[in-house]
């Protein structure tokens, strides 16, 4: 078969300060039933500053300056081992800083519902005028246009619930809402889309530029965040791809949403992987921006800890997928794992469906992986909110079936987990943590003949939507690209059919002569 | 002997999506003779 290939990866940041604080769900709810709560005065002494979430190991890790191994060789908490002068500029991406970051939901709203003041304007746009991918990009830089006054933007706030842009402590701007009744197009909403939208146009330039891509090349885009943009009559609409995309200059996509709470990268990455392998697509990108919501999701537990609210940057990430060249790694669209309706829930059967099913197919072992991408949450996140480190349980699952299936004894489970495991460093920012992170490593590791196969593993909480009970997961094998050999073999074959129905057809017509 | 899970007893379960999910645990507590009155599998990721 002539697979699909990963030929690049990006992955972005943008430390969220103040949104932290006046967007997070677990603030704004507080701020709601407990106003005078102890959490809301201690929560500002917690958070970090650009630079110290710049030179946090696992923000490093996720833009790919440091290696999923060197999280290993430093101790954890590794909040309490910062590393020093690390560079907001990574070889998968880059950590943009949140006034930066409010400047570009300026630029990729094309309804005139974000307002900057004056002055914050002059300021952002000399910072992205010297931001390496932004910079030549006039297109981009004049949609910052030239502000309003702040009285004018207080009043929207005050008199028209306008949703306030906030940084260093100061009111900068706000977005407007977009109609007075629908709540669909309320500022709230439009907020979470227009920032959803700004960090998935960030991890589409960013994919574009660090792997040498032509923007004109690509033709379908598939985005799979877990907003739902629309208004009161399509509330889930859509198209998040294609408006992403407008704004990267992809100008010869289209594209489509894919949903499916946290599995919906992997979902993406099946489809995407299909549509290349179909024909219909040469290049397919799927991407997706973070989310505001859960910015301190678990702050509660951080600030009573005495720790710094670590969920304080929105993640993203692009993925392109394309024809088969012969060197990229390969996604193998013949081994899918699949959480059916039937399945089950017990960690077990979840795990069986999800990561033996395609192994059997394949017939391989589950120690035949070399490394399985599951949910890459960073454990300083979740260990002091009591969710402990959710890499190491799911391989702990994995290692079990393992033994199970007699790939591997009992007592090398430990051994499995360190070499077939590795250490989270993705913010828990739902999608984005979930199988997708180590792609970007997986086709290096791959390229560089470090590791043979990965599998990436994607799960969803689809009871969150309140319309099934159900759980959901995808997988996929991601393998070293064996060469031009199965290519060119393919190719022959095929030569070979159209010699034989040339020579067939031209014996034909000299019957019909004669 | 009194048992943990009697018929007296009314059960409300919290599952976590990493961990062991509400419908695994309701499966369970259902072969006891206690009554499930609440179950949800709660994402902290």
């Amino acid at each position: 078969m002539n697979y699909p290939v990963v030929k690049g990866a990006s992955y972005i940041l943008v430390h969220a300060e103040d949104m932290v604080i006046h967007n997070g769900t677990t603030q704004s709810t507080e701020r709601v039933i407990n106003p005078d709560s102890e959490y809301l005065k201690k929560l500002p002494n917690h958070l970090r500053s650009f630079d110290e979430a710049v030179n946090y190991l696992p923000n490093q890790v996720y833009i790919g300056n440091y290696k999923p191994e060197d999280l290993k060789n430093q101790q954890q908490p590794w909040y309490q081992n910062p590393l020093k002068d690390a560079d907001r500029f990574g070889k998968f991406g880059e950590m943009m800083p949140e006034d930066e970051f409010i400047g570009l939901i300026k630029i990729v709203d094309v309804f005139d519902l974000v307002k900057l003041t004056k002055e914050f304007t002059e300021e952002v746009k000399a910072k992205l005028e010297v931001h390496p991918l932004i910079k030549g990009r006039e297109d981009l830089i004049s949609r910052l246009k030239t502000g309003d006054e702040l009285s004018d933007i207080e009043k929207l706030i005050d008199e028209q619930g306008a949703e306030p842009l906030i940084t260093g402590g100061n009111t900068v701007g706000c977005v407007k809402r977009a109609h007075d009744v629908d709540e669909n197009l309320s500022a709230h909403v439009l907020f979470e889309n227009l920032v959803s939208k700004a960090s998935g146009v960030l991890a589409g330039l960013n994919l574009i530029a660090k792997n040498d891509i032509n923007p004109d090349d690509v033709e379908y885009v598939i985005e799979c965040s877990e907003e739902a943009c629309g208004d009161m009559n399509q509330r889930g609409g859509g198209n998040f791809a294609k408006a992403i995309a407008e704004m990267v200059g992809l100008k010869n996509a289209t594209g489509s949403d894919t949903r499916g709470f946290c599995a919906a990268p992997t979902h993406a990455l099946i489809v995407a992987a299909s549509l290349v392998q179909s024909g219909a697509f040469k290049n397919v990108v799927v991407l997706a921006g973070g989310s505001t919501a859960k910015l301190g999701m678990n702050g509660k537990n951080h600030v009573e800890k005495d720790m710094p609210i670590l969920e304080d940057v929105i993640g993203g990430f692009a993925v392109l997928v394309s024809e088969n060249d012969g060197v990229n790694p390969i996604l193998r669209t013949d081994l899918i794992g699949r959480h059916t309706v039937g399945t089950g829930s017990s960690p077990q059967a979840v795990m069986s469906a999800l990561v033996t099913a395609p192994l059997d197919k394949g017939n391989l072992k589950i120690t035949d992986i070399d490394k399985y991408s599951v949910e890459m949450q960073n454990p300083d996140v979740t260990k002091p909110a009591g969710a402990g480190d959710v890499p190491t349980a799911n391989y702990k699952m994995i290692g079990a079936l393992g033994v199970m299936r007699k790939d591997l004894e009992r007592a090398e489970i430990n051994d499995f987990i360190g070499k077939h495991g590795m250490e989270g460093w993705a913010p828990t920012q739902g999608h984005i943590p979930s199988g997708v992170p180590y792609l970007g490593f997986a086709r290096e590791d791959m390229l560089e003949d470090k590791i043979q196969r990965a599998m990436i593993v994607g799960k969803g909480s689809l009871f969150l939507g309140r319309m099934t009970n159900l759980f959901d997961g995808v997988s996929i094998v991601v393998e070293k690209n064996p060469g031009k050999a199965d290519e060119e073999k393919g190719v022959s074959e095929e030569e070979v059919r159209k010699l034989v129905a040339e020579a067939m057809r031209d014996f034909a017509s000299h019957l019909l002569q004669d | 002997m009194m048992s943990l899970f009697d018929a007296d007893k009314k059960v409300i379960i919290i599952g976590d999506r990493d961990g062991i999910p509400g419908p695994a645990i309701e499966e369970c507590v259902k072969t006891t003779d206690a009554e499930v009155v609440f179950s949800s599998t709660e994402c902290f990721v």
